[in-house]
């Protein structure tokens, strides 16, 4: 269905080709996964399927790409529209049209069906994706997870042999993925389409897999084998390589099957049901030139509060608010009760959290539930309409941002959001004006995040993982007791989230706390001391993690459904557990 | 039209034809029940109240479009702010009772706030430059600006009378009132629609327009949520020149998106061609060109003075040689519409209520001038002229037969 012959694609900025001599048959019916580390060509890769590279990217491709027997050097994308459908990483920057149901047609009507193929297949589509109740609604008015969905919908309705998708699951939640792998594997099932995919989550993904393609050697082989070699694994495949399982396996059912005798080695190393260290111990952390937090009593408030930004003419009082009773022992982050509405939705209700220094918290919970928007208040982006939120004895959204970032600081979903300068040299020394840190202070902070990243590089031009480093220094650089980050693992390979998970360890250690809203049940199993879940803005469970998440089949780890009801959650647990 | 699905519609067309029926039906049995339980009427009146709006039963957008204009012809024949405030309630009313929670929707109080801001505009005007207006009743006077001779006739500053700040008011509501009309209809149709309703040849154009209009809010967007995120670096939030620094990554994002977005409908076929044989391209060209070049040639004779005679004839040559040239020129375009919005009765006595508006003003201009431009010189309070006030409430027909939006729902984050 799919032939790749010598193929080579080169940008014309680089140097370097960024697919070298690639050779490949997809047969029909088959769902392919790409992995391999950030920056290897997935995306290069899946684009030159729908021609979209080079005809709209530019570059150079070398060799030849057939599609169903259509070469895409004399056919452009669209007419390779039949034929392949594609949704990229971003479902906003996918859709041309405002409603559901148009946007499920607006390919239809491209290709010239007629009316009646599209009501029907409108229909069939809006039941298969479950979108019928949505027919209606303004496509910017859609959670995330429905906003995938109608991604997907919308090419689907042409009934394409070849399904391309670049990262479909990332900015998912763990149901809300399930709910798209399930559509994808019934289309491959039942209608023998043709999957092409690329999604740093495996956990989520490789047992839907036919076939896996490493990158960047170029490697096809069944899942099993692929990740006997593959540098990027699930949790799953890293226990069964400890425990030296063979053949590997890919899911948790496998890996349950082949678990007993892991479980006795276990049971006999740590006594039944002995419970792991709920963090451990964050091993050898590179010395971090992080100024130690400043603490919370408002004594060390030194700037003057009040002057906002030169020209601001409506510029609101702001009232230094220290708060009387807040003594050594009050807790770092103080929510009791918190509301927040938007408009007549009520986003948060009776929200009650408590954090302490140096404690890591995972906030979990589906698409919409009011992660983002709590972390939002206690940055002070969003005034609580109702309940009281304390963060190191001051309230949010009433303190100068000056103050405020030397209390707390949040890494955005969007890195990017956080950066304005040209340079990263640049970049640093705004941040250590605003901070009043000293000069150095925020480029020492990216040469340990970020390690050989030259001053002069365009923050653009870094990888995910660089590019939050950065984020995440510029913030460090005021050296809060308390850092917020959303969703950071979105689009970051293992290597990336490992360097990250060693990263946060290392400021948990140091006496920071660390809130984290995330989606990936892994990283918060490998670094978070509790977990809060969080649904339809209320807060309905809070305990240590091993608790929360064992007992919960959607945000249990791998490692914990695996060894259920044993209380270790990550394969590094197992591995120290492990007598030898 | 290019079937590329080789499957028949016919059955799937009858099923659906028949489940609609089914659902229309169901539809009007419950509204008949609710109906009778709530007010215990018999319940077959029922069937002539408008139904819940769904994508099915829409009315036009141009209905709406002719429903609001001829609303703005009736605002243009008068100055009387009695009539010109009750055309703006009618509008008003219409919208509250019928507008949707849809993005577009919302538009329609930034139309209103246009309005005022139009005239205080207008009267702040009048009151710096002068009137023409004669009047006795002088209320202050400014200082005024000494000009030289070559600006003779301009005035700055000066005496300022009751009667030029009233015939300043009046004009400015009249202007106001016709822009509330375009509100009006800005927040009833949805402006995506209107633009499907055009012709196949034009397609394009409109699904660049629609782009570009989506463009924008996202634009906003993108200042708000950069904005805020000023403050996470310890910034205001608030201020120029904040706007000013996130400038230039708000940019950065949109060109971004729209690249994305042209990917994305490359990739989803937008501008598959058909091929035409090159006669046909041809003779689309001539016919475009040529009827063009007649409507211009056909309005310039309407207005000169010595080409009365054939001004008509040619300006219609011209539009039917421009209409047939778009139509040719359709067939190069193999798109089909999904689900295009039907001219139904409902959509027709929309657009006539409108017309009916229009015509009835037009004609209490020539019957009741008095009353549709009070005079200022000397001063007199406007009056309500009976007839022409009842000749705009045709106007409130939509809120009654248009069909109602749904239960407001929430929007979610």
């Amino acid at each position: 269905m799919i032939r790749f012959e010598n193929v080579s694609v080169t940008y014309e900025d680089s140097a370097r080709p960024t697919l070298r001599n690639v050779d490949l048959t997809v047969p029909e019916g088959e769902l392919v996964l790409l992995v391999g580390p950030s920056g290897v060509g997935k995306s290069t890769l899946l684009g030159a399927v729908s021609g979209l590279v080079p005809h709209f990217t530019g570059g150079t491709l070398r060799g030849r790409v057939t599609v169903d027997g259509r070469d895409t050097r004399t056919h452009p994308p669209r007419e390779l529209a039949d034929l392949v459908g594609t949704v990229g990483q971003d479902p906003l920057a996918h859709f041309v049209t405002d409603t559901v149901e148009d946007e499920l047609a607006y390919g239809m009507e491209s290709l010239g069906l007629a009316p009646a193929v599209m009501r029907r297949r409108v229909e069939e589509t809006l039941d298969l994706l479950g979108l019928a109740d949505l027919r209606d609604r303004p496509i910017a008015t859609l959670s995330g997870g429905q906003q995938q969905r109608v991604a997907i919908g919308s090419v689907l309705t042409t009934h394409p042999k070849v399904l391309v998708l670049d990262e479909p699951t990332s900015a998912l939640d763990p149901s809300a993925a399930e709910d798209v792998l399930a559509v994808l594997q019934r289309l491959v099932h039942d209608l023998g389409t043709t999957v092409l995919m690329a999604e740093h989550r495996l956990e989520r993904v490789v047992q839907y897999a036919d076939r896996v393609l490493l990158l960047p050697d170029g490697v096809l082989g069944t899942p099993a084998e692929i990740m006997a070699v593959s540098p990027v694994h699930p949790p799953v495949v890293a226990l069964g390589r400890l425990a030296g399982w063979e053949p590997l396996p890919l899911t948790v059912r496998d890996a349950r099957r082949r678990a007993d005798g892991l479980k006795e080695r276990l049971d006999r190393c740590a006594g039944p049901l002995s419970r792991p260290a709920p963090s451990p111990d964050p091993g050898p952390v590179p010395e971090f030139a992080v100024p130690a937090p400043a603490s919370g009593t408002p004594a060390s408030r030194g700037s003057a509060p009040g002057r906002g930004g030169g020209l601001s003419l409506f510029r609101r009082r702001r009232t230094p608010a220290p708060v009387p009773g807040t003594g050594p022992d009050a807790p770092l982050v103080d929510v009791r009760r918190l509301a927040v509405r938007r408009g007549r939705v009520e986003a948060l209700r009776r929200i009650d959290l408590e954090v302490a220094a140096g404690e890591t918290i995972a906030l979990m919970g589906r698409n919409g539930a009011g992660k983002s928007t709590l972390l939002s208040a206690l940055v002070g982006m969003i005034a609580p309409t109702g309940g009281t939120v304390r963060v190191a004895g001051l309230v949010p959204h009433a303190t100068d941002p000056r103050t405020l970032i030397r209390r707390v600081g949040l890494v955005p979903q969007e890195p990017r959001d956080l950066l304005y300068a040209e340079t990263v040299a640049e970049e640093c020394a705004a941040a250590d004006a605003d901070a009043g840190a000293e000069p150095g202070t925020c480029g020492a902070l990216v040469a340990e995040l970020v390690p050989g990243v030259a001053g002069g590089t365009h923050p653009r031009d870094l990888s995910e993982g660089q590019r939050l480093a950065l984020a995440l220094a510029v913030v460090l650089t005021a050296a809060p007791p308390l850092v917020l980050l959303d969703e950071p693992t979105r689009g970051l390979d293992y290597a990336a989230k490992a360097r990250l998970v060693t990263r946060l360890r290392g400021l948990a250690a140091a006496g920071h706390a660390i809130v984290l809203a995330t989606h990936d049940v892994e990283l918060a199993a490998e670094l978070a001391d509790r977990v809060v879940i969080v649904a339809g803005g209320e807060v309905v469970a809070d305990g240590p993690t091993a608790e929360v998440v064992v007992s919960s089949p959607a945000f249990a780890p791998q490692v914990a459904k695996v060894l259920a009801p044993r209380p270790w959650l990550t394969v590094e647990q197992v591995e120290e557990a492990l007598c030898r | 039209m290019i079937r590329a699905d080789t499957s028949t519609p016919g059955p799937a067309g009858r099923t659906e034809r028949a489940e609609r029926a089914g659902r229309t039906e169901q539809a009007g049995r419950t509204g008949q029940a609710e109906q009778a339980a709530a007010t215990g009427r018999p319940g077959r009146w029922a069937r002539f109240l408008a139904p819940e709006a769904d994508r099915g039963n829409a009315l036009h957008p141009g209905a709406w479009w002719l429903w609001a204009l001829g609303l703005a012809v009736g605002a243009s024949r008068t100055t009387n702010p009695l009539l010109l405030g009750l055309i703006v309630a009618v509008a008003g009313y219409v919208v509250a009772a019928r507008r949707t929670d849809a993005p577009w929707a919302r538009s329609y109080g930034a139309f209103v706030k246009l309005g005022l801001f139009v005239v205080g505009l207008r009267i702040v005007f009048s009151v710096v430059l002068g009137s023409p207006i004669p009047g006795s009743h002088e209320l202050f006077t400014l200082p005024e600006l000494p000009l030289p001779d070559w600006a003779q006739g301009i005035r700055i500053g000066g005496r300022v009378t009751a009667e030029q700040l009233a015939f300043a008011l009046y004009d400015g509501l009249k202007l106001a009132a016709l822009l509330i009309c375009v509100g009006a209809a800005n927040a009833l149709a949805n402006p995506a629609r209107l633009l499907k309703s055009l012709p196949g040849a034009l397609y394009e154009v409109g699904v660049a327009v629609v782009v570009a209009m989506t463009f924008a809010p996202n634009l906003v967007a993108d200042v708000v949520r950069l904005r805020t995120a000023r403050r996470l670096r310890g910034r205001s939030t608030g201020g120029v020149r904040a706007v000013l620094r996130i400038g230039l990554p708000v940019l950065e994002g949109a060109l971004e998106r729209s690249v994305a977005v042209a990917a994305s409908m490359d990739a989803r076929g937008y501008g598959r061609t058909a091929r035409v044989p090159p006669a046909v391209r041809r003779t689309t060209g001539v016919l475009t060109l040529g009827g063009l070049l007649g409507v211009c040639a056909g309005s310039y004779g309407l207005l000169a003075a010595e080409g009365a005679g054939y001004g008509l004839p040619l300006l219609g040559a011209g539009l039917a040689a421009a209409v047939a040239g778009l139509r040719l020129g359709g067939r190069r375009s193999i798109r089909t519409r999904y689900r295009p919005d039907r001219f139904g009765p409902r959509s027709w006595l929309v657009a006539a209520s409108g017309a009916a508006v229009a015509l009835l003003m037009i004609r209490a201009a020539s019957y009741a001038p008095g009353a549709l431009h009070p005079g200022v010189v000397p001063l007199t309070a406007p009056e309500l002229p009976l007839w022409p006030a009842l000749s705009v409430l045709p106007g409130l027909l939509p809120a009654v037969i248009a069909p109602v939006p749904p239960a407001r729902e929430d929007a979610s984050e």
